[in-house]
């Protein structure tokens, strides 16, 4: 049980039409996922993280290959199922944070598990949980508009945690965030990883990112250049 | 469902002003739409009301040669009345009316008129016929303020009218205005003189004649021998027509406030969904579909309907308890050909309100799911890049 593997992706291409012809985004590409990993995929702008993080959420299917995610095809799956998927197993944290702004920061925790079946009860220890784990708690019914940067993008990882799911997809997640928030929130993260074995990949250029990473997979051109384990990365 | 309803109402709250601008013409058409038909409505209660007990009871048996409209065919048109019908109208069941058509001459003019013979103890009809049975010698009438306008005729006047008999004779005869009575109804008034049925009967020498009955609501509804029953559908065939028109035309009006409604809404929906990419791929990514999504913007675009209803209701009540007070004045509507009160009041049914909330609250959804469908075909990734057009 230590190595489950939860994505496994093989051969995987992903192609765009442009104009008469098509874009290749990610080409051929394989690559596997353990239960538990800190990994990241850096490269330049353009060499195809972004991509491969929304197919892994299922946000976009493959062109070609074949990406498991859980056990599951996602090029199988009908609508409803990959809405189930991302609602159940796989939380997104995006560089913009994305929070409802109508919303305060209890009821934006709160509206992934309005999607399931759950007691307010649950619900509500659910979301207590979360904020606490960002170390938010103070702030449950302030709006989006009033939190900094940093307390925006721990809401959104508060957001993708409470339903603990298997898999936090974080595209850019620091990119908005000053070196002291960038920080703060990698830890918060990493503890998230450690104590509920929840796995992370990261989409990163930010050099501090990669400093926490226990795993670095490199992209060029849809390809990976570089995958490796990192011994000693930072907490 | 409950959590759209949520959502939209704290989306639209947040919009603030456009909001509240939507809201306020959706609300306006509301309240139109309910206070035009209330008019409406209200006029046509107190109308028939009105008709009925004025003029045409709750039906009438007509002579077979009867017709309303045709003042040539006027004369022929009766016929005598049973021992079955008298005891009806001796038990003020039925009332008998014998029609004539007559020449009036108030103060040298000469005036077509419609001489109607009535029992002047009826309790079938409102109309003030009592005094017709005083007999002193002197041929009493009975006129309407519409006629009394028209002739120049006031309580006390006397008044010389001509008449062919059954044999086609010229008879004339002075009669007296014993009184003038106020009525909404113009079919009850408008060039007619009643006389005692009696007198009339007697003057053309067509005793126990009648032109038609008029039922009340005692009378127990059946055939009666050849004389032909009219309902109400049919006596009231003409108001009803003006009726219709007025609705008709009035809702050319609604139709149009409503039309601009629910363009704003139409384009409200449209800029929110091109301003609001990223929060609807937001949605995707936590687990909805594209038409639940879909749902959330269509109910809340539905939902400035609920605030419409509800905006509404809070100036339209006042204003509808008011008017029902205080009725709607048409003092001007006396001199026209329709029945119309002075005051009319208007009547609000549950039907035309549920109808009325119906309406608003489908027909908001229904624009609001327009522009909605194109979240269904909208990729998630895109929409997080918020880049479609
Ligand atoms: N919908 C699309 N249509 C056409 N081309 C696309 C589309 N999405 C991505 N691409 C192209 O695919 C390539 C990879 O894009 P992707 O967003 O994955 O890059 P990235 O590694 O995330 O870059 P960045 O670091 O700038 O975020 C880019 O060249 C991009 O232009
Ligand atoms: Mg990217």
């Amino acid at each position: 049980m230590e190595n489950h593997s939860i994505i496994k992706i093989e051969n995987l291409v992903k192609s765009f039409p442009v104009g008469k012809g098509e874009f290749i985004a990610l080409d051929n590409l394989s690559l596997g996922f353990e239960k538990g990993e800190f990994a990241g995929l850096v490269g330049p702008s353009g060499s195809g993280k972004t991509t491969l993080l929304n197919i892994i959420g299922s946000l976009d299917t493959p062109s070609k290959g074949k990406v498991m995610v859980l056990d599951k095809s996602v090029s199988e799956l009908t609508n409803r199922q990959s809405a189930q998927l991302r609602n159940k197993h796989i939380g997104f944290i995006f560089q913009t944070f994305n929070l409802l702004p109508v919303y305060n920061v209890f009821e934006n925790v709160e509206f992934a598990l309005l999607l399931q079946k759950m007691s307010a009860n649950e619900r509500k220890k659910a979301v207590m949980d979360a904020l606490e784990w960002v170390g938010l708690t103070e702030k449950v019914k302030s709006r989006p508009s009033m939190l900094s940067g940093g307390e925006c993008q721990r809401v959104a990882i508060a957001r993708s945690m409470v339903k603990r799911p298997e898999i936090v997809l974080a595209d850019e997640p620091t990119a908005n965030l000053d070196s002291k928030n960038s920080h703060n929130i990698l830890q918060t993260m990493k503890n998230l990883n450690r104590e509920l074995k929840t796995t992370f990949i990261f989409a990163t250029h930010d050099e501090k990112v990669m400093q926490y990473l226990d795993r670095i997979i490199s992209l060029e051109d849809g390809k990976v250049s570089k995958d490796e384990k990192v011994k000693d990365p930072k907490n | 469902m409950m959590l759209a309803l949520k959502l939209a109402f704290k989306n639209l709250l947040g919009a603030g002003l456009r909001t509240w601008l939507n809201v306020s013409v959706l609300s306006f058409a509301f309240v139109l739409i309910i206070f035009f038909n209330g008019m409406i409505d209200g006029w046509n209660r107190q109308g028939r009301k009105d008709t009925i007990a004025w003029e045409t009871g709750k039906g009438q048996f007509w002579h077979p040669e009867y017709d309303r409209y045709d003042p040539y065919t006027i004369q022929a048109s009766n016929g005598l009345m049973s021992d079955e019908i008298l005891k009806e109208t001796e038990s003020k069941r039925l009332v008998p009316i014998l029609v004539v058509q007559a020449t009036a001459f108030p103060q040298g003019r000469s005036l077509a008129v419609i001489l109607k013979g009535i029992d002047p103890m009826l309790t079938v009809l409102e109309l003030p016929v009592s005094v017709l049975s005083s007999d002193n010698g002197i041929d009493y009438a009975v006129i309407g303020k519409r006629m009394a306008e028209a002739a120049k005729l006031k309580v006390g006047d006397k008044l010389l009218i001509r008449w062919r008999d059954k044999n086609g004779t010229f008879d004339a005869r002075e009669i007296q205005i014993a009184e003038v009575f106020k009525c909404d109804v113009p079919g009850a008034d408008n060039g007619q003189i009643y006389l005692s049925l009696q007198t009339l009967q007697e003057m053309m020498e067509l005793k126990n004649h009648a032109t038609y009955l008029v039922a009340g609501e005692e009378f127990e509804d059946r055939e009666l021998e050849n004389w032909v029953f009219r309902d109400l559908d049919f006596l009231l065939e003409d108001f009803n027509k003006i009726i219709s028109a007025k609705k008709a035309g009035g809702s050319i009006m609604q139709i149009f406030m409503l039309l601009i409604a629910l363009i704003a809404i139409f384009d409200t929906q449209v800029l929110s969904i091109f301003r609001r990419q990223k929060e609807i791929g937001t949605y995707i990514a936590l687990g909805m579909t594209r038409m639940q999504v879909v749902g959330i913007f269509t109910v809340e675009g539905g939902a400035h309907s609920i605030l419409a209803t509800i905006l509404g209701a809070m100036y339209g009540i006042p204003l509808f308890l008011f008017l029902n007070k205080v009725g709607i004045s048409f003092g001007v509507g006396q001199g026209m050909d329709i029945t119309l009160a002075e005051t009319i009041y208007p009547y609000y049914s549950i039907r035309l309100i549920i109808s009325t909330i119906l309406l608003v609250v489908v027909s908001a959804t229904i624009v609001s799911y327009l522009p909605s469908r194109k979240i269904s075909k909208m990729k998630p990734t895109d929409a997080l890049k918020g880049k479609l057009q």
